[in-house]
């Protein structure tokens, strides 16, 4: 009963295999009620020992990044990588980070916030929409539209994305913002969350008396619908978000102006720049970059936790 | 019973409790509308000029000209791209049962109760799926790097000579590292919820009846989490297939083990954006769209069959 639909809207083509996926199913929430511990299981250290190597494997790396963003370049190729140097430069990397070639990361930082809130928030409002659609009307189409959406969805990122990019500059889209932008604003995945989620979270009946009291169905809808489907906005705004804001393919196909870059594309120039005959290497900026890219991400993982729980729950199945 | 089949769920209860009412309405359609105009956009209009691009060619002389299937002939027959399928099929046959073990044993270990310290476990080895992929492989790129890498490092610190990630012989097992360091605990979580929903009463069960911890294991859990499993298999053949990433950004630090044809989607890739070779690059990826969904869809029927 779980969808082997992925997300693969344009906006997390390639790459990211099960990016902001999880099947789906006819629940969202997580019956946590239960917990299944039969009696009270021992402890066991061996298994934590075990365990806890695969937490090392997880954040040795970040902890890797960590110690970096204080060394300066000389630093990071004369002492040990998990450990810090002499020299405390973080600040100065900070610093330089984003006054580094007039600023441009400042430029890179605002066009992903952009994006993401173009993209994300469209491909909520999108899915939003139509999932409230598909959960509360009947219309002509209604199952060939699911299931257009469904087959489509099995279609490779990778054989969108050339035609797109010939489409789009076709009709002088391509390095515009809008080249980024509308292919993020669809989430087949968030649509069929959301579809799922309105069928549960609205009550037919608060319709019928919202319109009975003489309610269009717009205002139906945002007075409503809306507020009840609030939760399940959320999960889906957390997905699109994290898919927008890790893009890369997309916008390295569509975007050849680096004043467009998101975060994702400029750093890799950065990286890229010291390959280059001339070119200066700002290692060190790449690596406070890197860092300053995946703060606000881990900092709504860690925040928002119950939402994602729920949202990936709902890709698991219930008999 | 739990097998990756939307449509089936299509027919379920929304339209039944308004349908009286709206039956032949067109108010629906006002809703997803909006979602249903970029969708055909961005996903059917592609796909369907896609089609249209393969049955083309352009040529120096003569302009572009209708030449039927003769550019699917041609991928067929064509050695960079099979290399490149061939890549990525070993990638998958090695990093994709590694990292979804893995995901399954810590799922399973989390599941049991029998780790101190669970929630700092199961949140710290899903935080690098927040990173995004270019991050993640700069990083371990630098990492792998004998210049300030912790390859160099240890080498120096322990006076050996390990070999170098970046060689051609490994930078394919150092792609797959770094692939599943970002999904291992993307996987885990959707095990691990899928084991949380299995009624615990299952196990009183089983333990009066004398099973083991393997037992319940192998009887309970693994086949009530069998859709969860059919579904990461997929998608993680899917990301196989598709990987461009990784190996597009860590070609900037090895640029001889790394080719422009490596993986199927960096061929395309190159032949659409360094050899404008638009329509021949429109086949090879229709080609490699059709190979991804035939073996996604075996593996959901196998997946299907065992659990019915």
């Amino acid at each position: 009963m779980s969808s082997p639909a992925t997300t693969a809207s344009p906006a997390s083509l390639p790459a990211r295999p099960p990016a902001g996926t999880s099947g789906s199913a006819p629940r969202l929430r997580t019956p946590r009620t239960k917990r299944h511990s039969p009696g009270r299981p021992r402890r066991s250290v061996l298994l934590t020992v075990l365990t806890g190597l695969v937490v090392l494997y997880a954040l040795v790396p970040l902890l890797w990044l960590v110690i970096s963003t204080t060394k300066t370049q000389e630093g990071l190729a004369g002492s040990f990588g998990l450990w810090f140097d002499g020299d405390f430069a973080l600040w100065d990397n900070i610093s330089t980070t984003f006054t580094y070639n007039d600023g441009v990361f400042t430029r890179w930082l605002l066009n992903t916030l952009m994006y993401v809130g173009l993209g994300a928030g469209g491909a909520t409002f999108l899915a939003v929409l139509g999932g409230y659609a598909l959960a509360k009307f009947a219309f002509p189409g209604k199952r060939a539209v699911f299931a257009v959406v469904i087959g489509a969805v099995a279609v490779p990122g990778t054989a969108l994305a050339v035609p797109t990019f010939l489409m789009f500059s076709k009709m002088g889209l391509t390095d515009t913002p809008w080249a980024v932008i509308i292919p993020s604003l669809i989430s087949p995945f968030g649509l069929y969350l959301m579809w799922v989620f309105a069928t549960e979270a609205i009550p037919t009946e608060l319709m019928e008396a919202a319109r009975i009291d003489g309610a269009g169905e717009v205002r139906t809808f945002f007075q409503v619908g809306l507020p009840l489907l609030a939760p399940g906005m959320v999960t889906v705004l957390l997905f699109t978000m994290v898919a927008t804001w890790n893009n890369y393919f997309l916008p390295l196909i569509m975007l050849k102006d680096p004043d467009w870059y998101p975060l994702t594309l400029g750093l890799n120039s950065w990286n890229a720049q010291a390959a280059t005959a001339g070119g200066e290497p700002v290692f060190n900026l790449v690596i406070t970059g890197s860092l300053i890219t995946i703060l606000p991400l881990i900092a709504a993982f860690l925040l928002l936790q119950k939402y994602w729980q729920s949202g990936l729950a709902a890709g698991s199945v219930k008999e | 019973m739990t097998t990756p089949q939307p449509p089936a769920t299509a027919e379920r209860s929304p339209a039944r409790p308004s349908a009286k009412r709206d039956r032949r309405s067109w108010t629906g359609w006002g809703f997803i509308g909006p979602f249903a105009a970029v969708f055909a956009l961005v996903f059917l209009a592609p796909i369907g000029y896609s089609v249209y691009l393969s049955l083309f060619r352009d040529q120096l002389i003569g302009g572009t000209t209708f030449v039927g299937l003769d550019n699917y002939q041609q991928a067929l027959q064509d050695d960079q791209f099979w290399a490149s399928l061939g890549r990525v099929s070993a990638f998958l046959a090695v990093q994709v049962p590694v990292m979804l073990l893995i995901a399954l044993f810590v799922a399973l270990a989390l599941d049991s109760g029998r780790l101190y310290g669970k929630d700092f476990f199961r949140i710290s080895i899903f935080l690098p799926y927040a990173v995004p992929a270019v991050v993640a492989t700069l990083m371990w790129g630098f990492m792998y790097g004998s210049q300030f890498g912790l390859v160099g490092d240890i080498n120096d610190a322990l006076g050996v000579s390990l070999p170098d990630p970046l060689s051609t012989e490994l930078v394919l097992a150092s792609i797959g590292n770094i692939v599943t360091w970002e999904f291992v605990g993307y996987n885990m979580l959707i095990f691990y919820s899928a084991l949380r929903v299995i009624p615990h009463s299952l196990y009183e069960a089983a333990e009066i009846d004398g099973a083991g911890q393997f037992r319940i294991v192998t009887a309970i859990k693994l086949p009530a989490i069998r859709g969860a499993l059919v579904i990461a298999t997929i998608f993680s053949i899917i990301g196989s297939f598709q990987l461009f990433n990784e190996p597009v950004i860590l070609r900037d630090l090895a640029r001889n083990a790394i080719t422009t044809d490596y993986t199927p989607n960096f061929y395309t890739y190159s032949l659409s954006f360094d050899g404008q070779q638009h329509n021949y690059s429109a086949t090879v990826a229709i080609v490699m769209g059709l190979i991804t969904m035939v073996i996604a869809y075996v593996v959901q029927l196998r997946g299907m069959r065992k659990g019915a």
